[in-house]
């Protein structure tokens, strides 16, 4: 349930990495070691948002400080710095905002848990309108008297004119 | 049914505003730093003006004072300017930290604007802007006696927030504990 909810969270966020990669991102002039540096360094820099554009990762934007935190996250990779260690060094600085992804802590709670309650409030209220409307059709079933007095009249449907005026 | 239901509707939609009212009035451009009630970050870098010697967090040395990122590139610190000046002219501190700047632009500007600062690192490459959470110039921090960052303050000092936000906050780290 939580990873089919980050998933979908991060839906847009993917849907936009991939748009700016097609019109080539400035990563391909770092250099490293092995391929796997290079992919967690495509990886975090995408995970880290660029705080003078806002719109964008450090991984797609130009602007100079989304090219100092490049250098910087392309030097601690190369210097041996976990992942783990280098979102560290980002957020001290700049805040939990340069994460793409918000940490779950007790200030986004309701952010990360908002779209599950709502879900539950919806179900928990569609449920009760279905079971009240089905009630209700019960309870428009026709009475004793009322049933007899539909087949008088479909037994007597020649002079329904009668019938009409009585009303 | 239930009365209580038919209202709601109307409570979401005031949820919704509420939410939307505040998202709205907040500047997205002003990112809140982490390091507000931190100590301010070390850093050493060369003097601008006396480039063999060097300037560092210690040359504060327990006074209430601004450390303010510029440069001279940057059009927004020629408007704010005046306000350092004039905060300077009162007493105050103010250090400065020049941001990806060329040396001799950099003095020339100091030349032609006037100097406020007691001492200005020279960052080259924005070594100590990033360990300071600069992400745009200027910003100007305040720091109390005990080297503590009490305040960021991002983008152009103006009149009303320098009479707002930061004379007040000056003059209530200055009462805080002593003269000096």
């Amino acid at each position: 349930m939580i990873m089919a909810r980050s998933v979908f969270m991060m839906l847009p966020f993917v849907f936009a990495v991939a748009i700016a990669s097609a019109a080539g991102a400035a990563s391909t002039l770092y250099r490293f070691d092995d391929p796997d540096q290079a992919q967690r360094f495509q990886a975090l820099t995408e995970q880290l948002r660029c705080l003078v554009c806002q719109g964008e990762s450090i991984a797609d934007s130009n602007a100079d400080l989304a090219k100092d935190l490049r250098s910087q996250v392309h030097e601690m990779i190369l210097a041996g710095h976990s992942n783990q260690q280098i979102m560290q060094f980002m957020t001290d600085r700049y805040g939990d905002f340069i994460l793409y992804k918000p940490p779950f802590v007790p200030r986004t709670y309701f952010l990360w848990a908002g779209p599950l309650l709502l879900l539950i409030l919806a179900s928990v209220a569609m449920i009760k309108y279905v079971g009240r409307t089905r009630r209700d059709t019960q309870a428009i079933g026709l009475q004793q008297d009322e049933r007899a007095r539909l087949s008088r009249l479909l037994g007597e449907s020649k002079e329904p004119k009668t019938d009409r005026t009585q009303k | 049914m239930k009365r209580y239901l038919l209202l709601l509707p109307l409570i979401l939609f005031g949820a919704v505003a509420v939410m939307l009212a505040v998202g709205l009035t907040l500047n997205s451009s002003q990112v809140n730093s982490p390091l507000v009630g931190k100590p301010a970050p070390d850093f050493q870098a060369p003097s601008l003006h006396t480039p063999e010697r060097s300037v560092q967090l210690s040359d504060l040395n327990g006074q209430v004072a601004l450390v303010n990122i510029w440069a001279s590139w940057c059009t927004s610190c020629r408007q704010e300017h005046p306000y350092l000046m004039a905060l300077s002219e009162q007493g105050i501190p103010i250090y400065g930290i020049d941001y990806k700047d060329e040396r001799s632009k950099a003095l020339a500007w100091l030349e032609q604007y006037g100097n406020a600062y007691q001492a200005v690192a020279f960052d080259a490459h924005g070594r100590v802007g990033m360990d300071w959470g600069v992400y745009g110039v200027p910003e100007t921090y305040v720091i109390d006696r005990k080297g503590v960052i009490r305040h960021k303050h991002i983008g152009a000092i103006t009149a009303h927030s320098l009479r707002e936000q930061l004379q007040p906050l000056l003059a209530e780290l200055r009462r805080e504990s002593g003269s000096r």
